[in-house]
């Protein structure tokens, strides 16, 4: 059976992806925003800080040891 | 499009997230308790005041626990769907189902297990203050090499595919990540600072229980990605990121 008349195999490779400029801004602003939200469990106060308490760092405290950023 | 595919993604981390939380608050948080309690005799031992709690431990462990993976799992469901948007039908022949299986494999793979050879998560009790930021720059320094090496090889891989097929493809970018990884693990420096007396057992089964929580994480997060794909175009037949 060819390819072409299975429709459970795709065989047109880049024509119909999202374009690269559409994905671009979002992978921009959206990487960011995860990025910043990441820093915020696994290194706030741990190696650097942006609220001067240690409340963010002392709450999240088990998910960073346990997903596997370093700590003390 | 891009918008609706990080909403799923996002979804899909919460899903995940739930059930990774499960697993740690069952199967991690006894290993967390007693490397605690170790720290906490040394300081006693040592004639040290005991800490200061700013929060309780019983909300360290439930509500901030659910949080700190919930956050975090949102975070990389939505990396998860820019990764799916930059890759989805670019990759061969792969369908939609095994682009979003293969992202959270290679995902799992190099974000968490092999930076984790070298520098293994670490219960409470075990890493010093003083070295924390040298420890935290190492530690990205090796996720950041092996993300960009794994990106970098399956490019390589779709650029080779159509000249010498898949299958050699494949091992040629497994070879080209293996290879910038291994390099990058040789020049870094090691990092030990395990207590002496430190149980070997609690130590073992607190990295256990990481590696399998993320292993747990990443597979749900893929099934789910594609769950709730199957779940919009039945809703939303041939409408916008389900037209094609």
């Amino acid at each position: 059976m060819s390819a072409i008349t299975n429709p459970n195999v795709y065989n047109s490779p880049a024509d119909d992806a999202i374009p690269l400029g559409q994905v671009l801004p979002w992978a921009v602003f959206g990487g960011m925003m995860m990025l910043l939200s990441i820093y915020f469990v696994g290194v706030e106060e741990g190696a650097m800080s942006l609220v001067s308490s240690n409340y963010v760092h002392e709450y999240v405290h088990d998910a960073r040891h346990l997903l596997g950023f370093p700590c003390h | 499009m891009v918008g609706k595919l990080l909403v799923r993604g996002m979804l899909a981390g919460v899903i995940a997230a739930i059930f990774a939380f499960a697993f740690f608050k069952s199967y991690g948080e006894p290993w967390v308790d007693h490397a605690i309690a170790i720290e906490e005799q040394h300081s006693t031992a040592a004639g040290m005041a005991a800490e200061p709690e700013l929060v309780s431990r019983s909300v360290q462990a439930g509500l901030g626990l659910l949080t700190g993976v919930l956050v975090y799992g949102v975070a990389i469901g939505g990396l998860f769907a820019i990764a799916y948007a930059f890759a989805n039908k670019r990759l061969g022949v792969l369908s939609p189902r095994s682009t979003a299986m293969l992202i959270a494999i290679v995902g799992l793979v190099a974000l968490i297990v092999v930076p984790a050879l070298k520098y293994p998560a670490n219960p409470p009790a075990v890493g010093s203050g003083d070295t924390i930021g040298a420890r935290t720059q190492l530690y990205f320094l090796m996720v950041a090499a092996s993300v960009l090496s794994a990106t970098l090889s399956i490019m390589a891989a779709t650029k080779l595919w159509p000249k010498i097929g898949g299958w050699y493809a494949s091992l040629a970018a497994v070879c080209i990540y293996a290879g910038i990884v291994a390099v990058m693990m040789q020049i870094l420096p090691a990092v030990n600072e395990v207590p002496e007396d430190f149980p070997a057992e609690t130590l073992y089964n607190f990295r256990t229980a990481s590696i399998a929580g993320h292993v747990i994480f990443w597979t749900l997060l893929g099934v789910a990605f594609d769950i709730l794909r199957l779940l919009s175009e039945a809703l939303w037949p041939r409408r916008g990121i389900n037209a094609a």
